[in-house]
């Protein structure tokens, strides 16, 4: 039956499911759920070989789109492109270091009827991993103290007050815990080489790691929350099997974010709850973590949510959601042919 | 003392925390016990039934039903 989200056409990014996965293929998998499969998806890469540009059952065609360096002028010339192709609805960014772009452009998009829903720029920058420490003294949340690392020697000054081990950050992505000087010198040499200055240092705090996925209406209240303890982590950090648990603690902390910045669409708080019982933030990601289609299977589908709200509708908050669901993420060999491949490539179109 | 509320438990003794995301195995008589516990039975109650059931002097069972309790404490099961 035609209903008002019949051909809803859904732009993603994100679709890098490899083992530092972005969360793209999270949220279409979400959005699917909802939606059924006459939504269309479409994919918007930046490296031909992200996975999801072959997984055809899930992103109906994928284009590439220019690296968040290249500004705003040549982000607006390629979605203009795509638009006059599928005649986009929604747009859903899912990396940090594109959502700057993706802020400033979204009145350009929205006259041209693709809908969005992000955070102010001035949203962006306060939960930033370079303001985090500043941004939880004035709410008083528990913040790690951090040092910004401009130079090498900067790092002796980190070392003096946090001893070792600590976490070396990188400005948007990548983290390391390190034991030894010679150790946190090569991590801040990789991510300067990587991200840029500042790296930044953090006090290194035990405990379990939990992560929250959240929605923000931009009134200063969630739509959603759901908690998520991580039970498998790779070496990059990342949570490889995780479940879901209620807490109202966590639901307190994300209450009091939102009510704090007045968030406008999907976040993640990155949280170490320690044996006191303290609840510290490590990092708050602007947009929805790779595992959000735990918020679906757990009875809060956020993706969707976000799309139906950026669509218009007004979405009553979620009260509830299953605690003890599990996810455990697989890694699959999917096979291509090479044409697909150079397809992608050469054209910027699969 | 008493199991938290929020705690689930199943018949063959596993049991999980809903808000740590802790998870525990317990053997056959665990799974006895909890589900006693969770039945709203009193310690008294649950330990004269096992008095009742199994070959076991008063002080050895009380000295395991310390140990049992302090495990629960432990885990962070108990309500406080």
């Amino acid at each position: 039956m035609a209903n008002k989200y019949t051909n809803l056409c859904i732009a993603v990014t994100g679709l890098n499911a490899n083992d530092n996965p972005g969360p793209g293929m999270a949220v279409i998998r979400s959005l699917k759920e909802c939606f059924g499969d006459d939504l269309r998806i479409i994919g918007l890469s930046y490296e031909s070989l992200e996975p999801g540009i072959y997984l055809k059952e899930l992103v109906n065609k994928t284009y590439q789109i220019p690296y968040p360096t290249e500004g705003t002028a040549a982000l607006i010339e390629r979605l203009t492109y795509i638009n006059q192709q599928e005649n986009l609805d929604l747009v859903i960014p899912n990396f940090d270091s594109e959502l700057f772009n993706f802020i400033k452009i979204a009145p350009q998009l929205k006259q041209m009827g693709i809908a969005s829903y992000l955070p102010t720029q001035q949203q962006l920058a306060l939960r930033d991993k370079v303001h985090l420490k500043d941004f939880g003294t004035k709410h008083s949340f528990y913040v790690p103290a951090d040092h910004k690392l401009y130079t090498a020697d900067d790092l002796q000054k980190a070392a003096a007050e946090f001893s070792f081990p600590m976490v070396i950050k990188g400005k948007f992505y990548e983290a390391y815990i390190v034991y030894t000087m010679d150790q946190a010198l090569k991590a801040f040499h990789q991510l300067n080489a990587t991200w840029g200055t500042p790296v930044i240092a953090q006090q290194h705090i035990r405990g379990n790691e939990i992560n929250i996925a959240a929605l923000g209406d931009g009134q200063g209240n969630n739509v959603s929350i759901v908690a998520m303890r991580k039970l498998y982590i790779t070496d990059k950090g990342k949570a490889w099997a995780g479940v879901t648990i209620k807490d109202d603690n966590l639901t307190q902390l994300a209450n009091s974010f939102a009510l704090a910045t007045n968030w406008k669409g999907g976040y993640e708080m990155e949280i170490m709850n320690t044996a006191e019982g303290h609840l510290y933030i490590l990092e708050i990601n602007p947009r929805f973590p790779a595992w959000v289609y735990l918020t679906a299977a757990a009875g809060q589908n956020q993706p969707a949510a976000l799309a139906k709200m950026a669509l218009g509708e007004a979405i009553e908050p979620y009260t509830d959601y299953q605690a003890g669901k599990l996810f455990v993420r697989y890694s699959w060999d999917h096979i291509a042919d090479i044409a697909d491949f150079q397809q992608i490539s050469a054209f910027g179109e699969l | 003392m008493k199991l938290k509320s929020n705690i689930a438990t199943s018949e063959n003794g596993f049991i999980f925390n809903p808000a740590t995301g802790d998870s525990f195995s317990g053997n056959g008589m665990a799974a006895q016990l909890l589900a006693a516990m969770k039945n709203g039975k009193t310690n008294a109650e649950i330990k004269q039934d096992i008095l009742n059931r199994y070959d076991v002097s008063e002080n050895q069972l009380d000295r395991d039903w310390d140990d049992w309790m302090l495990q629960l404490k432990e885990a962070n099961l108990l309500e406080i």
